[in-house]
């Protein structure tokens, strides 16, 4: 099926295609005939063996060969039992049929697994194993069944994994593009440091080495990709944590926070959000202590800000609630959050959060009166004209400030140290390898290093020289490498927003104030403008948690994966984007607050594939069962059964304001389902509802 | 560059279907139910499955069923988890799957997970993270997930998973992209990709594309059309299918067509086979080329296929 070159077939082809068709086909039928009759007789093996022979990849002749060797062993006379050279030679006969076969096809699974088979039964020789893989291995050293089988052997006869290590060693010494030997390498390695064996725990002892053995490699020649990829496993070996970590939260510690009452409910309500490191379980009353200093009645619950069902996520929060009898006070009232009983809260890994946590803020309500939500309020608009240069003095400074004092200082001093020198060491080789190579994964591993590095010395902040280096090295990249243009583009907006929020001063460059103040209320006196920066992934939550307003329109957008955690987000503008379905505004379902959103220009509607189906909540995915909710607010009508992607995610949303046109899946039909669902709806598309 | 000979690659399908005195034919017999779902499926994206006679499909496929439940590549040829999933991927295609004991079929296939979660392909023992996903896309479109151990099965592809974001056949197996697809499937499938380092993964995946626009199967080997699928479906069912240029995808694709005869071939001038035409147009499919019906990444049959089975 591969490789073979495309040719006509002339009459004499075809003839004796014909003649060899018809032989095989005798050969197949004798054998089936033999199988299903169960019969196992010296020449119905050697019809099997020859049709083995034609047809490696034929499971059926397989299975007979183990039914043939079973009824073997069970129909032994006494004096066969005994025999262990009887035995040995049906073991014999069938690891030699194996081989006859592999010769022909090294790759067919069928003769693989047989082999495995019948050498689990015993009685096959080491040597005689290693032999064999030593041949295919030479012949292919990239034979996949081959090294599994290696890895089978070498478990099978308890051979050390160092052993396997040198092995390794030789293959990629004999030919450094041989990605299977690295491969097999970065598994040993990890299982020895896993076993805390001497000499390779901890991973400082053996990592140097590995950084030396394959820059060998890649200098050598840069343009293979099989060291490269080892590499970026030594770099993130290097750098990772060994637990998670609480990377970010809200509100800031020694914050002072005023809330509103939400009149039409009657009560004041905050959120709190945890933002780790990475995705944990575990969050909850059990793990997390909550301590304030008015009556908490009702139980604290923390959710998972993500749309599987297993209850894990990266950003978790919980929505406090000030107690009726306190709403009329202009009392302040202390908070403290804290994680003593850690072993709770868990990687996806299994690693626990061990090291415990805490943070403390004040509380009070809000006691002037707000007009209520909604409430004879004209449309808002994100334009330039909207909004004026940042009142410094204003209270939202303060915000930013704390917001940038919580700093993680989780290391041991000397792990710390040999890291960053590590790194040091690697940055000013790839600097000197690309001085006489364009090679393009160099240039992304210098890029990855630096960042690296930046975060070990200055943790959130963002060295600017270094910013902008990493910065030119992913521009030359997307013109070195053009057909990847895309992942270079989404690395360039990651690192553009890393130096965006990288410090208070860099941040209020592109916070602006709202001049009208009628609205202030719902969006908070200030807008994050990130418009207009050619972003096509967003970046750098963790340090975007205090927004309430963000403009995050004309960029190209295509995924908004991350806007989940920011739960205090009232108005958001994500016009002129590329977002192309409305599974990628799946992250929106999280958003409570929101009350004014601007969707229009983008490509909803506009694609046959759907590139979030299976992240986002789906029956397809088994998330969710085919919502209940939706049939009765369908109540039969064919029509609006197709919309149950955009009910999923804005039924439960509570706007005021929204703004959908320039999306093709955007119709009349369309807007009418959408007035019947949101109820609290004023603005549609710029026009007033009634 | 030209376009797709849809029309000849439907008479080529056509064609093979009735094809068998030929030495390739002959060869491909144990497997002829995988060719059917590639004929099939291919057609189906093509808009032609009408010129294939249901009445003639479905007793066939039937009768490769096995006493045990499961499939046989062919009448009389013993049952394997591959076949099954083609099986049952035929009758969903033309809306049969009512034909089947369906509790018999999912009996046979959740009989085949270990204690592990993997999944043996048959009774004989082999382990691969391909059986896996067969098993667990088997079990959805009959809605019997609930015969297996979700969360074990989760578990053991998990344990697959590679240092650099790749999956394998078995734990410590090197990543390769028909695997990769294999346990993408199955976690999407089954709710979890959560588990996946998708940044890690889909660089990974976006480097199998090489100089020529078409994508290989794991660094420096040689690009293939098979792969248009399987590191495709992979990247999307990821969202990072933005990572590649499609454009380039496409013109590999269609330069590995045999304009005059039909087909596709896994490179440039080499013979063509109904796999490799499945993969292109399939390929194709995901890459939205205009007049092919939508197929889903993960199931690998056509959306509205999908679609009635899970959202009626």
């Amino acid at each position: 099926m591969h490789g073979r070159p495309r040719k006509s077939a002339t009459p004499v082809d075809e003839n004796a295609s014909a003649l060899k068709a018809a032989k095989i086909r005798s050969l197949q039928s004798q054998f089936l005939q033999n199988h299903h009759n169960k019969i196992y007789t010296k020449e119905a093996l050697e019809i099997n063996a020859k049709l083995i022979e034609v047809n490696p990849e034929f499971m059926t002749a397989w299975n007979y060969r183990k039914l043939a060797f079973e009824h073997s062993l069970s129909s032994q006379s006494e004096a066969e039992k005994g025999d262990s050279d009887h035995i040995k030679s049906i073991i014999d006969e069938e690891l030699r049929v194996v081989e006859n076969a592999l010769r022909k096809n090294f790759k067919s699974y069928g003769a693989w697994h047989h082999r495995k088979w019948v050498v689990s039964k015993g009685n096959s020789s080491t040597e005689r194993e290693l032999r064999l893989l030593n041949l295919f291995q030479k012949q292919d050293t990239r034979n996949f069944h081959a090294w599994n089988y290696r890895r089978f052997i070498a478990g099978m006869k308890s051979i050390s994994e160092e052993k396997e290590l040198q092995f390794t060693t030789d293959m990629i010494n004999d030919n450094f593009s041989n990605y299977s030997a690295w491969h097999n390498r970065s598994v040993l390695l990890s299982h020895l440091l896993e076993k805390k064996v001497e000499g390779y725990f901890p991973k400082e002892t053996f990592l140097t080495e590995e950084y030396e053995f394959v820059r060998n490699a890649v200098f050598t020649d840069p343009d293979d990709q099989s060291g490269w990829f080892y590499h970026l496993w030594l770099l993130d070996q290097t750098i990772k944590l060994d637990m998670p970590i609480l990377a970010s939260f809200w509100p800031p510690p020694g914050s002072d926070l005023n809330v509103p009452i939400d009149l039409d409910a009657n009560k004041a309500t905050f959120p709190v959000i945890l933002y780790f490191n990475e995705p944990v379980e575990g969050v909850s009353s059990q793990t997390i202590t909550v301590q304030t200093e008015y009556d908490i009645h009702d139980n604290i619950t923390w959710s998972p800000l993500s749309t599987n069902k297993f209850g894990c996520a990266l950003a978790w929060v919980t929505h406090m609630r000030i107690p009726h009898e306190e709403l009329d006070s202009s009392k302040t009232y202390q908070v403290k959050i804290s994680s003593e009983h850690s072993q709770g809260i868990t990687s996806l890994s299994g690693v626990s959060l061990n090291r415990p946590w805490s943070f403390a803020f004040t509380v009070s309500v809000c006691q002037h009166l707000q007009p209520a939500e909604g409430q004879s309020l004209g449309r808002l608009s994100l334009t330039d004209e909207n909004f004026c240069t940042i009142d410094t003095n204003l209270n939202m400074t303060a915000l930013l400030k704390s917001a940038f004092q919580f700093t993680n200082d989780d290391e041991q001093p000397t792990s710390s140290k040999w890291k960053s020198e590590i790194i040091a060491s690697e940055i000013s080789q790839y600097r000197e390898l690309l001085s006489w190579a364009e090679c393009k994964i160099g240039k992304l591993t210098l890029a990855r290093l630096l960042v690296a590095y930046d975060a070990m010395i200055t943790g959130t902040q963002f060295t600017p020289s270094i910013a902008e280096e990493v910065l030119q090295l992913l521009t030359e990249l997307m013109k070195l490498d053009p057909p990847h243009y895309q992942y270079y583009k989404d690395e360039y907006s990651l690192i553009l927003l890393k130096q965006v929020t990288s410090s208070k001063e860099s941040l209020l460059k592109y916070c602006w104030q709202y001049k009208e103040s009628t609205s202030l209320n719902i969006t908070g006196p200030t807008c994050l403008r990130l418009n207009s920066l050619s972003l096509s992934r967003i970046g750098s939550i963790e340090q975007l948690l205090w927004v309430q307003s963000l403009d995050l329109s004309h960029n190209q957008l295509h995924s908004i994966e991350g806007l989940e955690a920011l739960q205090l987000l009232s108005c958001l503008n994500l016009s002129h984007n590329k977002l192309g379905s409305f599974m990628a505004l799946d992250p929106l379902r999280f958003l409570k607050s929101l009350r004014i959103l601007d969707i229009s220009h983008n490509e909803i509607g506009a694609h046959t594939v759907d590139t979030k189906r299976y992240l986002c909540s789906s029956p397809l995915s088994h998330k969710v069962a085919f919502d209940k909710n939706f049939e009765e607010f369908a109540n039969g009508d064919a029509k609006v059964m197709d919309f149950w992607e955009p009910f999923s995610i804005f039924g439960g949303l509570n706007l005021i304001q929204l703004d959908i046109m320039g999306n093709a899946a955007v119709d009349e039909r369309f807007v009418l389902f959408l007035v019947k669902l949101l109820p609290a709806l004023k603005w549609l598309n710029g026009e007033e509802l009634h | 560059m030209g376009d797709l000979a849809a029309e000849k690659h439907a008479k080529y399908i056509l064609l093979v279907e009735k094809r068998k005195d030929d030495v390739e034919s002959v060869l491909m017999e144990h497997l002829r139910i995988n060719g059917a779902y590639w004929g099939l499926t291919t057609l189906d994206i093509l808009g032609k499955l009408e010129a294939v006679e249901q009445e003639k499909v479905v007793p066939w496929v039937m009768s490769c069923q096995h006493q045990s439940g499961g499939f046989g590549g062919n009448e009389g040829h013993d049952p394997h988890l591959l076949y099954t999933l083609s099986a049952i991927q035929i009758l969903a295609l033309f809306d049969k799957i009512e034909v089947l004991d369906i509790d018999k079929v999912s009996s046979y296939i959740a009989s085949l997970q270990n204690e592990d979660g993997s999944f043996s392909g048959d009774i004989w023992g082999e382990i691969d993270t391909r059986f896996s996903y067969v098993a667990i896309c088997s079990l959805a479109l009959l809605h019997r997930l609930d015969r297996i151990n979700v969360e074990k099965a989760v578990k053991y592809i998990i344990s697959c998973k590679n240092l650099d974001g790749g999956f394998g056949c078995t734990p410590g197996a090197e990543s390769h992209a028909g695997q990769i697809f294999c346990c993408i499937g199955a976690l999407a499938i089954m709710g979890s990709l959560h588990y996946v380092d998708k940044d890690l993964l889909g660089w990974w995946l976006c480097e199998r594309q090489v100089k020529s626009g078409g994508l290989n199967g794991r660094p420096e080997k040689l690009p293939d059309v098979c792969y248009s699928w399987w590191v495709l479906s992979s990247l999307i069912m990821i969202d990072r299918v933005h990572w590649i240029d499609k454009e380039k995808l496409v013109k590999f694709i269609l330069d590995c067509q045999d304009i005059e005869k039909g087909g596709i071939s896994d490179r440039p001038d080499d013979a063509v086979d109904v796999f490799h035409t499945y993969f292109g147009v399939a390929g194709l499919s995901l890459l939205e080329y205009p007049g092919l019906k939508a197929i889903d990444p993960a199931y690998a049959l056509p959306v509205d296929v999908v679609n009635r089975i899970f959202l009626r």
